[in-house]
């Protein structure tokens, strides 16, 4: 299978075409005009990961929301299912920067943390 | 009257990092004014990560970004005044600054920094008929609306323009359970990061049309849709391409202004094309003793440049104040730094001949160029000159010239151009 993507590793953004065997592994790499494209592409193609961010509902703070992160980047698909976890979360205040407020999310093994305070 | 070395307007990141940077260069008694309830300006908002990657090697969001400065700033003496509203900037750098404790203050500085940032451009700077309806807001306004108050605008939703806030609140709505139709734009390229292409829209299957805008609006009381049609490349609608998109929110990234009334009003004198003031290398402004960094001088889209900025004008503020307010003799000493064929404005526009320090150059350019090179020229000498594979008006680009080199141009005037 031949993949094209856009690598974003800098603004040059080269056109990768990535060639694929059947069980999904990377070929070859064409496009690239330097080593991080193609250590993008094979990263896009195997194991695609994301930061995620949001908000996470605060009782009793200054405002009604705080923003949180994954403390590393997850799976890009399991971007929605976190986000339902986050979204039926409730935090009492106060929350310091840092905060882990919800431990291994959807078995990914990464935490939400709070990036601000309230 | 109260009095101080220096007064800094605005506490957004340009705010701080000048504030710091002056304290760092021994400023002694220094006070920022805020017109918010809290420090950190823009970035409070926007909850993403990105920022930092330059200045901290480090991918941070906004707040955690904004945070690192606001703890810095607690272990020095700088005053902080949040609440409170500079209204005007009168002769010998007095400010007028008002708030709820205090009432009116007038404050007499010796210099003063100007980083009041900058704000979306409206829906009356666009030429939309239709009615008022709700439901038509900025994508910095809804920015707000989500990541601070804690509320979604609207679930099914279109974006006029490619910005990046534009692009990063796609993201965002979809994230939050909003359906986003569309983002048009009306020029044949994104003014939004690759990145941000990527993650925010093909991620998240939102297509982008290019070449496409909104040309009426649809609905009494809330938003009901919105006409798209694509344009030819005068950007003019093309009869017969006209679409009706069902959508209760229409949220507008199509740029940014310096936010300069204040400016305006002390008499500064404005560059036409960055809308923000005319300034030297240390980012001072066409009267003594008044610099500007961050967004109210250019519009940035990397917070980590406007840090470096600010620090420039932190230290030149502390040139001018350890100097006892002494005036640099500009006129005849100045160069003149111009824009030319392909490059739209630079920053500073003017550089004092007698610097101490190599200047860096920021420019943006006026369209997409690829394999190109920059060319800084003085008279017919080339004085700089490097190769570029991809030049984009959305990414602001700098040349370094060389303190020796300053010194040696034969002429008052450099030019900084594209050669293909
Ligand atoms: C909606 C929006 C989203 C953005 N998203 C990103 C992004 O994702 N990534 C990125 O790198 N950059 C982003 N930017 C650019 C961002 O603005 C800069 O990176 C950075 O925040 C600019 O810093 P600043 O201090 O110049 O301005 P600001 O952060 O805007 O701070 C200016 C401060 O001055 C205060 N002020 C203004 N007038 C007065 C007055 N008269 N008296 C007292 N105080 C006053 C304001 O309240 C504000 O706090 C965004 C900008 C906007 C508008
Ligand atoms: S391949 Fe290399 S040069 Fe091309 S966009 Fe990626 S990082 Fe940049």
């Amino acid at each position: 299978m031949i993949k094209e993507m856009v690598c974003v590793s800098c603004p040059i953004g080269c056109m990768l075409t990535v060639e694929l065997n059947d069980n999904n592994e990377v070929i070859s790499v064409k496009g690239n005009t330097c080593k991080r494209g193609e250590q993008y592409a094979v990263d896009e193609c195997t194991n695609p990961v994301r930061m995620l961010t949001s908000t996470v509902r605060v009782n009793g703070g200054v405002l009604p929301v705080v923003p949180v992160k994954t403390a590393k980047p997850i799976p890009k698909g399991k971007m929605f299912d976190c986000m339902e976890v986050i979204n039926n979360t409730v935090v009492d205040a106060p929350i310091r920067m840092g905060d882990v407020l919800i431990t291994n999310i959807c078995d990914t093994g990464v935490d939400i943390v709070a990036t601000n305070e309230d | 009257m109260l009095k101080y070395d220096l007064v800094v307007i605005g506490g957004g990141p340009a705010g701080m990092a000048a504030a710091l940077k002056a304290r760092e260069c021994g400023v002694q008694k220094i006070i920022i004014l805020e017109r918010a309830a809290t420090l950190g300006g823009i970035l409070e908002q926007c909850i993403h990560t990105g920022f930092g990657l330059h200045y901290f090697g480090e991918e941070l969001s906004g707040p955690e970004y904004a945070y690192r400065f606001i703890e810095e700033l607690k272990k020095t003496d700088i005053e902080v005044k949040v609440d409170t509203m500079v209204t005007d900037i009168l002769p010998d750098n007095v400010i007028v600054a008002t708030n709820n404790t205090d009432g009116v203050m007038q404050i007499q500085a010796t210099a003063i920094i100007l980083a009041m940032g900058c704000r979306e451009r409206p829906r009356g700077a666009l030429d939309m008929p239709g009615s008022r309806a709700a439901g038509v807001m900025t994508a910095g306004t809804a920015q707000k609306y989500v990541n601070i108050d804690g509320y979604m605008p609207g679930k099914k939703i279109v974006i006029l323009g490619s910005g990046d806030i534009g692009l990063i609140m796609a993201r965002r709505m979809t994230l939050e359970g909003a359906k986003v139709e569309m983002v048009c734009e009306l020029m044949p390229y994104s003014g939004g990061l690759t990145r941000n292409i990527v993650q925010c829209l093909d991620d998240m299957g939102i297509p982008l049309k290019l070449s496409c805008t909104v040309v009426k609006t649809h609905g009494l009381e809330r938003l009901e849709g919105v006409t798209i049609a694509n344009v030819d490349e005068n950007r003019r609608p093309i009869p017969g391409t006209e679409q009706y998109v069902e959508c209760d929110t229409l949220l507008l990234s199509v740029g940014l202004i310096p936010e300069n009334e204040l400016t305006r009003m002390a008499g500064i004198v404005i560059d036409p094309i960055t809308s923000g003031a005319i300034v030297d290398e240390y980012r001072q402004t066409s009267r003594p003793g008044i610099f500007a960094c961050g967004n109210v001088l250019q519009v940035h889209d990397l917070v980590d440049y406007v840090t470096q900025e600010s620090q420039i004008a932190g230290e030149g503020a502390a040139k001018y104040i350890l100097s006892g307010g002494k005036n640099n003799e500009y006129a005849e000493n100045t160069i003149r730094v111009k824009a030319e064929s392909g490059v739209r404005y630079v920053v500073p526009q003017n550089i004092n001949r007698s610097t101490d320090k190599d200047v860096k150059i920021y420019f943006r350019v006026a369209d997409v160029y690829k394999d190109t090179s920059v060319v800084v020229t003085c008279g017919d000498e080339v004085i700089y000159k490097r190769k570029k594979r991809k030049l984009a008006p959305g990414e602001m680009e700098n040349v370094a010239i060389k303190l020796d080199d300053i010194a040696k141009l034969s002429e008052n005037e450099i030019t900084v151009k594209l050669e293909v």
